[in-house]
């Protein structure tokens, strides 16, 4: 129902032909590789959210920043929009083409430009694989913190543009605390940086304004990030739980403690046993909840936590709690949890990923309300979790090919993250909003906010040109799908039974 | 677990200071931002009706287990850090203080921050939240008190540091840390090249350092994290003892260091990681390295084009923060890029387009 962009409410497009196009930018830029047969175009009609497919009007392939910044000025001034795509592994929509745009592919961008290991910096070309800058850094004893579970796929520029997350963001941070600078070309095809490799720069922040700004204010072109020495150890406990809030009040106690795991991850039922069914990794078929609770640094130090963890681990009613021996039975622990989402997968036909935050004390109520809508649904719904950060990932169980079933996802979809709104959350805490959720923002912004953000954006791209119909909705949008408005708490009729 | 430490009043005149803005646009008359007024030294004066934010203040919400607090952006630095500290708990990029009257939303939209901030993260990596007063003097909420939140763009980060010409920051979240467990501070007598080179070393290690300096031939470091590793990190390194107080008088800039001779003005580098010691370092001038050499401290009489082009010509820049009036530069930052200057100027166009937010404070051009 979102998929098509719609120039009724997401904005008018200009009146071009994509013939014309096509022999303007092969006339104008005769080195760029340019797709334009449908045949050519199907590869690149989705991103990572399956479910929404469109296809490109032309796909555009350059391997040199002159051909882009030529590409986008010509854009420019043809009033063709432009959607960056990545690795093309967001889940949020963010790289679904448009019918009448061009997709702009930058995974050529491929090289490690240089790794500097007295700075600790890494400069990237966008379309470095995020594994591949930690392999890179590896024999300097270094690292790159953020790790998304699609690290294996997922590139850098695609990192910056959504602010990805990962199992380590807790004690680390995200992308946008470990990014020192950035390059980027705007829709006019001018060249910026931003950021230093200093630890500051002069004037506004626009460095963490890029991060998250998911292909809307410019095309990120080369990126410096800041490494970290690789911990002396790392050791990783999982404990098993008969009950879910036990769990989650466990996540709290930890904290309080006045520790900071490296990584904190619950997992339920649902998804302990698809991912236990899936790599083996030992998980207890029996328990309601575990959580896996990581503590790195110097050996003497993560041997203290350990045992405080324990402790608190134990006093929270842990039914059972193990701890790896090793670094291999610390992968293996790990391996449920990486693959979760794939594990999942392999329950249903499809699956859809959610992504809201709340505060960890919401946990509880936010867990019995998706059990809820659940129920009410007839569609299951697995629940993983950075527990650490207040992101869930609770993934709807569905079968695309019954009639209906998508549109009822997608509707179990939005109501979870109504209710993590309400919760004092947000509708993404790391996939984005893209095309997905576009609806949901009128949920968690009211419209002066709304035409804050239109603002910002109109700072880098006057016409509307980058990514038009993601991220930000159209006031149109709202006041035609965001009708119920939850803010600050307030719920419009607080009289009505919810769920 | 929610506390609100009750020795604090909480005063909320967000309706007023949405009024006076609402008024000050509609008359096209710009206001000055105030909360503490102790960091008007840092920027360009601004000529404008005063816009009180200091009356602003209380924690609205803070709860330890969360490590998040929500404050007004007039709370006095010292009353939020003591209340965090009441929970062994602290906002981990050390503002910096010059005096009680320092606020928390001065703090914020200078994005200034102390010694720990290579190993911590900046000032604006620790916002998560922010309610702003915009041009047309509404409150309007960006983030909020989750840890994360990508929905929509970082507007609380992009207030972070643009010295409210944007909009007026009325109250902030924040993660806050828990304190650490343990923590010792050490003196080594050392050159400046042999500690530069030392850090570096140092530097590719898990240690658990968190401040490092070196000033008068001696490299100061502060060690903080668990008990044993803080232990072995200091047998490894050996050193003195060093006096307490040093690392928040170099934090507030109170340090002796900072006492400037008649035609010195006092000058902030920011510089790329392992940057070599700059040719300005030389008789005219005094450094103080702060941030394992990536922000010194230069008391100098060189011209400000002499300084500028020292550091821009190893990918840093450099800030004045001796106020034109007493000698220093009237135009204390670093000039912009021109791509990045339009951008800014759009910027502020959109967000402020009658220019009554400290107009002019950053740069004279907005
Ligand atoms: C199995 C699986 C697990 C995942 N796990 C995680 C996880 O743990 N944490 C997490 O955060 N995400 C996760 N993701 C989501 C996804 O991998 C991330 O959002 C990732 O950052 C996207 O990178 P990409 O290169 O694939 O970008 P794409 O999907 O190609 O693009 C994403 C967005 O970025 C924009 N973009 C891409 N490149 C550029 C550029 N150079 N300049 C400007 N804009 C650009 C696009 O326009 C689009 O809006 C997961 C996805 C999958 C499929």
């Amino acid at each position: 129902m979102n998929i098509q962009y719609d120039e009724a409410i997401d904005g008018a497009l200009a009146p071009f032909a994509k013939a014309d196009v096509l022999s303007d930018l092969q006339h104008r830029i005769p080195t760029l590789r340019l797709l334009h047969r449908e045949e050519d175009l199907r590869p690149f009609e989705c991103d990572g959210l399956a479910a929404y497919r469109v296809l490109p009007m032309l796909v555009a392939m350059p391997d040199n920043l002159a051909d882009v910044e030529t590409l986008l000025a010509r854009c420019h001034a043809l009033g063709v929009p432009v959607v960056t795509r990545g690795a093309g592994t967001g889940l949020s929509g963010g790289a679904l083409p448009l019918e009448r745009g061009v997709l702009l592919v930058m995974s050529r961008f491929q090289e490690i430009i240089d790794i500097d290991p007295d700075a600790r910096t890494a400069r990237l070309q966008p379309g470095v694989r995020n594994l591949a800058i930690s392999e890179a850094a590896a024999p300097y004893g270094l690292y790159y913190a953020p790790d998304p579970s699609s690290q294996i796929a997922c590139s850098i520029g695609g990192n910056v543009a959504e602010n990805a997350g990962g199992v380590h963001c807790l004690k680390y941070g995200l992308t946008v605390h470990n990014v020192v600078r950035v390059e980027v070309i705007t829709i006019e095809g001018e060249r910026m940086s931003l950021g230093a490799e200093a630890l500051d720069a002069p004037g506004f922040d626009l460095l963490a304004l890029f991060n998250g700004s998911e292909g809307m204010l410019g095309v990120i072109t080369e990126i410096t990030v800041r490494l970290l020495p690789l911990p002396e150890v790392a050791k990783v406990l999982m404990a098993s739980f008969d009950d879910v809030e036990k769990a989650g009040e466990a996540v709290g106690d930890i904290i309080a403690a006045g520790i900071i795991p490296g990584g904190l991850e619950m997992m339920d039922r649902l998804a302990i046993q698809a991912a236990e069914d899936f790599v083996h990794a030992g998980y207890p078929l029996d328990a309601s909840a575990i959580l896996l609770c990581e503590l790195d640094g110097v050996l003497a130090d993560v041997d203290d936590d350990c045992a405080t963890v324990r402790g608190v681990l134990e006093k929270a009613g842990a039914t059972e709690i193990r701890q790896a021996r090793d670094d291999a039975e610390r992968a293996v622990f790990w391996s449920g949890r990486k693959n979760a989402f794939p594990a999942v997968g392999r329950l249903s036909p499809d699956y859809y990923c959610m992504d809201g935050t709340i505060p960890r004390r919401e946990l509880p109520r936010v867990l019995n309300g998706i059990a809820e809508i659940s129920r009410e649904s007839g569609l299951r719904v697995a629940n993983v979790f950075h527990a650490g950060d207040g992101n869930m990932h609770p993934l709807i169980l569905f079968d695309a090919n019954r009639e209906g079933e998508l549109e009822l996802a997608e509707d179990v979809g939005g109501r979870i993250l109504e209710l993590c709104v309400n919760a004092g959350g947000s509708i993404t805490g790391e996939h984005g909003v893209g095309r997905e959720k576009i609806n949901q923002m009128c949920s968690q912004f009211d419209a002066d906010e709304i035409t804050v953000f239109h603002a910002l954006k109109a700072a880098f791209d006057p016409k509307t040109l980058l990514n038009p119909g993601k991220n930000i909705p159209t006031l149109a949008r709202c006041a035609e799908f965001g009708a119920m408005h939850v803010h600050h708490n307030q719920l419009p009729h607080p009289e009505l039974p919810r769920f | 677990m929610t506390d609100r430490p009750t020795s604090l009043p909480d005063r909320d005149i967000s309706a007023r200071l949405c009024e006076q803005v609402g008024e000050a646009h509609e008359r096209h008359a710009p206001l000055r931002i105030v909360g503490g007024d102790t960091r008007a030294f840092y920027g360009r004066p601004v000529e404008a009706d005063p816009l009180d934010v200091a009356e602003h203040r209380g924690i609205i919400h803070y709860d330890p287990v969360e490590l998040i607090v929500t404050a007004r952006a007039g709370t006095p630095l010292e009353d939020l850090e003591a209340a965090l500290a009441e929970h062994h708990q602290m906002l981990s990029f050390e503002p910096p203080r010059f005096g009680p009257q320092s606020t928390l939303g001065g703090a914020v939209a200078s994005g200034m921050a102390g010694p720990r901030r290579p190993w911590a993260g900046a000032t604006r990596d620790l916002v998560l939240g922010s309610r702003v007063i915009t041009q047309q003097g509404k409150l309007l909420r960006f983030g909020g008190e989750v840890m994360k939140n990508v929905a929509g763009y970082d507007m609380s980060r992009l207030m972070t540091g643009a010295q409210g010409t944007l909009g007026v920051l009325a109250d902030v979240s924040f993660k806050v840390l828990p304190r650490p467990a343990a923590h010792c501070d050490l003196r080594l007598a050392m050159p400046l090249d042999e500690a530069l080179s030392r850090l570096a070393r140092l530097g590719r290690r898990p240690l658990p350092i968190t401040a490092a300096a070196w000033y008068d031939g001696e490299l100061l470091l502060r060690l903080e994290g668990g008990r044993s590793s803080v232990d072995a990190t200091r047998q490894e390194l050996g050193g003195e003892t060093l006096e307490p107080g040093f690392w928040q008088a170099l934090r507030d800039l109170r340090h002796d260091f900072f006492t400037l001779s008649p035609g010195q003005s006092l000058w902030r580098l920011s510089l790329p990681p392992n940057t070599a010691p700059l040719t300005l370092d030389d008789s005219h001038s005094d450094t103080l390295y702060d941030w394992a050499g990536c922000q010194r401290f230069v008391k100098t009489s060189l011209e400000d084009e002499a300084v500028r082009r020292a550091c821009s010509a190893v990918g840093g820049h450099a800030t004045c923060y001796t106020p034109a009036a007493q000698g220093g530069s009237d135009s204390p930052f670093t000039p912009l890029h021109p791509v990045v200057e339009k951008h800014h100027r759009r910027l502020k166009e959109q967000l402020d387009a009658r220019g009554i937010f400290n107009p002019g404070r950053l740069y004279a051009a907005f």
